[in-house]
């Protein structure tokens, strides 16, 4: 019995990193700072002074407090109960000194709101002429929208303008972070919400989801690359071309990829929050109604643009309509490619 | 029911026998001690959890458990350390049986009140443990919407069991209050009451103003998923983040439900442990009363990212810095008390000690996240989760371990093994700062909450944090062990081991069915040591005659 238990404590202790190759990891760039990541945007440093600010008055008021308790503990300790000694003294009360531990820590505490305040609206009031980009949350994926109308999984900001980001979600609450530049919002269904930037790194960089939102939420992750020059312009419109020049069956594949299909819908066979891919096309299935229906080109289009209205029995109806969001030369790719799904 | 015998063997404990004297039971000893096996019940059920939680983070990928097993353990150690544990904990636990007896009363003002509260618990943590066995909810313990409306996990039982726990919480409050109000003995002024009872009043009015609110909320939200009235989801024409607002209403105020009980235990400790008087009595008094008024105003500081106003931000975060004040004004006079005093470091002063460890470290911690411009870095990130959990942790579990052992002797008429105690202590925290120190380092560095998965940068603080967890769990079954040990073969406990002034003291250990024979009249404070000698014989201290005196 013990015995076993050893042994699996020891497989367990050992056991190999069972990473699931899918499964995207961003890099954290090595960072200058114990405590925080790198500063990469111009708030990061503004921030950081204040953090620093606190953790040495937080460091200097616990060393005291350890230091007095430790002191007054090995300085009065009692011998033992049976030589009943008594205090050395009964004092139990001095309003000077509890007028100066009370006032003393109060203008450390306004210093650090006032300047936590001011840093805040900096923070939150993004300036007139930023570059406007467009995140959406949803199961499990992030996507940003450019200013030109193209939409990736990854976000790419030029260094030194501003970027406002204007966040919104399709379900439920999510939460756009990115730590290098010390900005968060949440993704709050039925409204935006934004916040901005300003790059002074040029680098890539990751970005996590930081609300809770179900299963995958810790595989709710993506990248913001920062780029120097034109790099930024460049790179926008030679994503374009690409995707221009796709055969429709690669542009499918693409916006699996992009708007988070993969999430939900495996490849594979295998089963997940929906219902496979593989195969789909030209399938017979069993509706929620109990309604036969055989997969063809106008119920993929259907179930992209109104998912909640006939669902695959057996599957949660979780799936956001993807209307307006996909123009219909994508559509035709994501059918094609689904035709090459077997 | 037999009128109470002469005999002196006779006490609540064997007043009455069978199982059924126990279910029926009106004594608020005998309650106090079936919260207490309840709630330490609850307390190993969300710490399996929590080892589980620990266990699977040991590798950046999936080591034990797949996603939604891990994302349903977070949820049900958060419900049951919060609902089950924390809040119960100190005051209906540990209130039960020492409020009346620090009054010198014979029971609470409502004794079936009391009863009915208790069995308002049982059925609220069964309807939680029914969402456990059905198919337990993963919407983490803040059912926040839409995730809590649209899961298809059974969230609805998991809601009612809270909804009713809370219930038992107001009754519970209510019940205090009024005792409080109408049986203090001749003599006791307010300002003659143990601190104790002054944390246990504040803890009162918070639990009868804001629980009423966390149940209405939770209410609406059973509403909108099982009938699919718009409330909450945009979807349905509501507001998710007026969800935010109503829960953290309650569950702001809530977190001061569960620390300021502990601030009463460790005002008790710090005095008799000292052999002084407590520094600054009204001080302590009478900032448990400004945290419970304070607390209902800051709830907003949870909602820093949420989109929530600007100036609403400020409002809360300002409010949440006065909050500060009478919080270290408490530890500068626990530290002040053992000034000049004769300290004696047992069990019980060993865990109010660490209290002022653990509180000061979750307390200064918490500054970063009232200040609106960091929080906005460390919203989210286990920074956040390592700053509750001394708190939460740290803060309430120790202080309720402290008072368990200061009043086992008075509970059980044992006494518990003295040096293992002292072991087990340090073992828990030790265990307990080597759990949360590297949480909030890694948070600081952005690794998010709540994830399964994390990045591989992260995986050696993780790897300390899970070695901490495993030597505290080990630290809490040591103690487990002894206690349970001695309620055999502890050796009989005197009246008075530690030498208290406060009533419950003046009673045998355990007390008698009706507590004090005669009704007792307070003449003095209840941190005067001068009467009160150590006695080898009794192995506990015993009252100077007046004769021997002068």
């Amino acid at each position: 019995m013990t015995h076993s238990l050893v042994n699996s404590l020891v497989t367990f202790l050992a056991a190999a990193e069972t990473n699931d190759p899918e499964r995207f990891t961003p890099k954290v760039p090595e960072s200058d700072h114990f405590w925080v990541p790198n500063e990469a945007s111009t708030m990061a440093g503004t921030v950081d002074s204040l953090f620093n600010y606190i953790m040495w008055v937080s460091v200097i008021s616990v060393i005291l407090i350890f230091a007095a308790m430790a002191y007054f503990c090995i300085k009065y300790r009692a011998k033992d109960r049976e030589s009943n000694q008594a205090a050395l003294s009964q004092v139990d009360h001095s309003n000077a000194l509890e007028i100066t531990w009370s006032v003393a820590p109060f203008f450390f505490l306004i210093s650090i709101f006032v300047w936590g305040f001011k840093d805040f609206v900096t923070l939150y009031t993004a300036p007139k002429n930023s570059i406007e980009i467009y995140a959406t949350g949803q199961k499990w994926k992030w996507t940003f929208k450019y200013p030109n109308g193209f939409v990736d999984s990854e976000l790419h900001v030029p260094k030194d303008k501003n970027v406002r980001i204007l966040i919104k979600s399709v379900d439920v609450i999510h939460s756009l972070y990115l730590p290098e530049f010390r900005a968060k919002m949440d993704a709050v269904p039925g409204r935006y919400t934004d916040l901005w930037f300003n790059a002074t790194k040029a680098g890539v960089f990751p970005i996590y989801c930081t609300e809770y939102c179900g299963k995958q939420h810790s595989d709710m992750l993506s990248q913001v690359t920062v780029h120097e020059g034109n790099g930024y312009e460049e790179w926008l419109v030679a994503k374009e071309k690409e995707i221009e020049l796709l055969p429709p069956a690669e542009l499918g594949q693409r916006m699996y990829k992009q708007f988070g299909c993969a999430a939900c819908h495996t490849l594979d066979g295998s089963k997940n929050t929906g219902p496979t891919f593989k195969g789909v096309f030209g399938r017979v299935e069993t509706l929620s109604t109990g309604q036969q229906v055989k997969v063809d080109e106008n119920y993929i289009r259907n179930s992209i643009m109104e998912p909640q209205k006939d669902i695959v029995q057996g599957f949660p109806p979780q799936m956001p309509s993807f209307k307006g969001q996909l123009s219909d030369k994508k559509i035709d790719g994501i059918i094609a490619f689904l035709k090459t799904v077997q | 029911m037999a009128a109470p015998s002469a005999t002196v063997d006779d006490n609540f404990l064997t007043h009455e026998k069978g199982i059924l004297s126990w279910l029926c039971t009106l004594d608020h000893k005998r309650i106090g001690l079936m919260y207490l096996i309840c709630v330490l019940s609850a307390f190993l059920l969300g710490g399996s959890a929590a080892m589980l939680i620990r266990a699977e983070l040991w590798t950046p990928g999936p080591t034990l458990i797949d996603h939604q097993t891990y994302n349903q353990a977070f949820t049900l150690h958060g419900a049951v350390m919060v609902f089950l544990v924390i809040i119960p904990g100190i005051p209906a636990a540990l209130g039960n049986v020492v409020l009346p007896l620090m009054l010198g009363a014979k029971d609470v003002a409502f004794p079936r009140l009391n009863l009915a509260s208790w069995y308002l618990w049982v059925i609220g943590a069964l309807c939680l443990i029914t969402s456990l066995i059905t198919n337990c909810a993963d919407t983490g313990w803040t059912f926040y919407t839409p995730y809590s409306t649209t899961t298809t996990t059974s969230v609805i039982p998991a809601l009612f069991g809270a909804f009713i726990l809370g219930f038992s919480s107001i009754f519970t409050g209510l019940n205090f209050l009024t005792t409080l109000h109408k049986l203090r003995p001749a003599g006791m002024t307010w300002f003659r009451m143990p601190l104790f009872l002054w944390a246990i009043y504040a803890t009162g009015i918070m639990q009868i103003l804001a629980t009423p609110v966390l149940g209405i909320t939770l209410l609406m939200l059973i509403v909108e998923r099982a009938v699919g009235i718009g409330i909450f989801d945009p979807a349905l024409g509501g507001d998710p983040v007026l969800f935010q607002h109503f829960f953290w209403f309650y569950s702001h105020p809530a977190v001061y439900i569960m620390i300021v009980p502990a601030f009463g235990v460790v005002s008790e400790i710090f005095p008799v442990f000292s052999r002084k008087r407590i520094f600054g009595y009204k001080f302590i008094a009478l900032s448990s009363v400004a945290i419970a008024v304070l607390g209902f105003l800051v709830w907003g500081h949870h909602m820093f990212t949420s989109g929530q106003s600007i100036v609403a931000g400020t409002v809360f975060s300002g409010i949440t810095f006065l909050i500060a004040i009478p919080t270290a004004i408490k530890a500068f006079n626990w530290i002040a008390t053992m000034y000049k005093g004769a300290v004696h470091l047992d069990t019980p002063m060993l865990y109010a000690l660490a209290f002022l460890w653990v509180f000061s470290i979750g307390g200064v911690t918490g500054m970063f996240l009232s200040v609106m411009s960091t929080d906005v870095h460390l919203h989210d990130t286990y920074f956040v989760v390592a700053h509750f959990h001394y708190v939460m942790m740290g803060g309430a579990i120790t202080a309720l371990m402290g008072g368990i052992h200061y009043w086992w002797p008075k509970m059980t008429g044992r006494m518990y093994p003295e040096k293992l105690g002292r072991i087990g202590a340090v073992i828990v925290l030790f265990g307990l700062n080597l759990t949360f120190l590297p949480q909030f380092v890694m948070g600081s560095r952005g690794m998010p909450r709540r994830y399964y998965n994390y990045l591989e940068e992260f995986q050696p603080m993780h790897q300390l944090s899970s070695l901490g967890a495993f030597t505290m769990g080990l630290g809490f079954l040591l103690v487990a062990y002894y206690l349970l040990r001695s309620l055999k073969t502890g050796p009989k406990a005197p009246d008075n081991p530690w030498g208290g002034n406060t009533l419950e003291w003046q009673t045998t250990s355990p007390p008698a069915y009706y507590n004090f024979h005669t009704p007792p009249v307070i003449t003095e404070g209840p941190y005067e040591y001068a009467d009160w000698t150590y006695d080898a014989k009794v192995g506990g201290y015993v009252r100077i005659s007046k004769q021997a005196k002068s």
